[in-house]
């Protein structure tokens, strides 16, 4: 889970989920706090989804 | 008033404004020899640390900090006539809309060259850096070159498009590593022929050429036998591809039955740092418990790394380690359980034979402490 998908692709992650920004994954300070948390269980169950899913090579 | 004009003053006043002429004619060939257009992050572009690493892009005419040096090696009369600075996130976050504006503006300022860098081991400018270099070489067609450590994730990105010279991880080393950029710039411009990536100082690109040696395959590699049985160096002719294939592990078969583990990089640790974690280049991984937490507060946690702005996180470490959002799925059976501790480490300017030791004790104990799936957040 990074900001930053490239690297995490480059060095073989085989399942790589999109965070919200480099100094925060899984948060946004410009936003509410309630629409903050709704961003980051959205962003934490699109990993689980990922987990729970097969991948294959490509 | 003064002296009364006679011919001898109208003479050497001529001379004045016919060599003022000549020095404006020759200022004007020197403005279209060669132009460089050089790309910098907030840093070297002098704008700020990483306070100022989301800093948008912007424009400026000249040369600043590295590139009035690289603008005196390059041959000829040439000058950077414009620099782009963007901050590192902005950059990363960004990327596709930085890569049009330096293509639009190497288009605009009719440019001949264009240069990024040198990154050294920052990451995220070495990222930008790569893929800007190579949109420029392929959507304008001029000669580019950047320049980063081995280490950096630039490298295995953009190395078989580009010339990526290698710039080692100390940033005093400057004045060589922009004479080692300008020389290949000057060999591209002139189309001559590039050589070795140890001559020329660049980072191999993958390619390989024809070449005629003396003596034939069997002779060097029994040559190479000889020098390794007797603990010799030699020199192998293949080199070694950085990243292995990982296998994909098999999914989850079933969530509400599973415990998860959330690993950062991003250095969260207690506050006071029990572990001493250092803020880069870290040897050590930590492990913390949270097992009765549902929530990490502000002012529970530090952040060791130095790569990023940490305030976000230190207002609230969920950012980074998602313990609110996990412990409410847990309830709700979403999930079998919340491992009890997270564990975390600084992955900042760290080689990639010690991030590699570090991720397999932390897979090692996880294993062993029976969690089925790990969440690894990096910033």
């Amino acid at each position: 889970m990074t900001a930053v998908t490239p690297v995490a692709r480059m060095v073989g992650s085989n399942r790589v989920v999109q965070g919200k920004g480099i100094v925060y994954p899984l948060g946004d300070a410009e936003i509410s706090n309630d629409d903050e948390k709704a961003l980051r269980r959205d962003i934490v169950q699109q990993a689980l989804d990922a987990l729970s899913s097969e991948v294959s090579e490509t | 008033m003064g002296l009364p004009i006679n011919k001898e003053h109208l003479k050497l006043g001529l001379r004045y404004i016919e060599n003022k002429d000549f020095i404006y004619n020759l200022k004007v060939v020197r403005r279209t020899d060669m132009r460089v257009v050089h790309y910098l992050n907030q840093f070297f572009g002098g704008i700020g640390g990483e306070e100022f690493a989301s800093t948008g892009v912007s424009s400026q005419e000249g040369a600043i900090g590295p590139g009035r040096l690289l603008q005196q090696l390059i041959d000829g009369e040439s000058e950077v006539v414009n620099t782009i600075i963007c901050g590192d996130n902005y950059a990363a976050e960004n990327l596709d809309e930085i890569t049009d504006f330096v293509v639009n503006s190497v288009r605009e300022a009719k440019a001949d060259l264009f240069v990024a860098g040198p990154c050294f081991e920052a990451g995220r400018y070495g990222v930008a850096a790569g893929a800007i270099c190579a949109a420029v070489s392929a959507q304008v067609g001029i000669p580019v070159v950047t320049a980063m450590a081995e280490e950096n994730p630039g490298v295995d990105l953009f190395r078989q498009e580009i010339y990526i010279i290698d710039s080692g991880a100390n940033v005093g080393a400057m004045s060589e590593v922009l004479e080692k950029m300008a020389k290949i710039l000057n060999k591209l411009k002139n189309h001559q022929e590039i050589g070795h990536p140890e001559e020329e100082g660049y980072i191999a690109q993958g390619i390989v050429r024809d070449e005629i040696l003396e003596e034939n395959a069997a002779t060097r590699i029994l040559d190479m036998i000889i020098a390794k049985t007797a603990g010799k160096s030699y020199k192998s002719e293949l080199t070694q591809t950085a990243f292995e294939p990982i296998p994909a592990p098999p999914a989850v078969s079933d969530l509400t039955n599973a415990t998860i583990a959330v690993v950062t990089d991003g250095g969260l640790v207690p506050k006071g740092n029990p572990d001493n974690m250092p803020p880069i280049a870290a040897e050590i991984w930590g492990s913390y418990d949270i097992a009765s937490l549902d929530d990490l507060q502000s002012g529970d946690y530090d952040v060791q790394h130095r790569g990023y702005d940490n305030r976000h996180v230190l207002d609230d470490p969920d950012r980074l380690v998602p313990v609110d959002v996990l412990r409410e799925l847990e309830e709700a059976g979403a999930i079998g359980k919340v491992y009890e501790e997270f564990l975390s480490t600084s992955g900042l300017a760290n080689p990639i034979a010690n991030s590699r030791r570090l991720g397999q004790e932390m897979a090692k104990k996880l294993k062993s402490a029976g969690v089925d799936a790990v969440i690894l957040t990096s910033t």
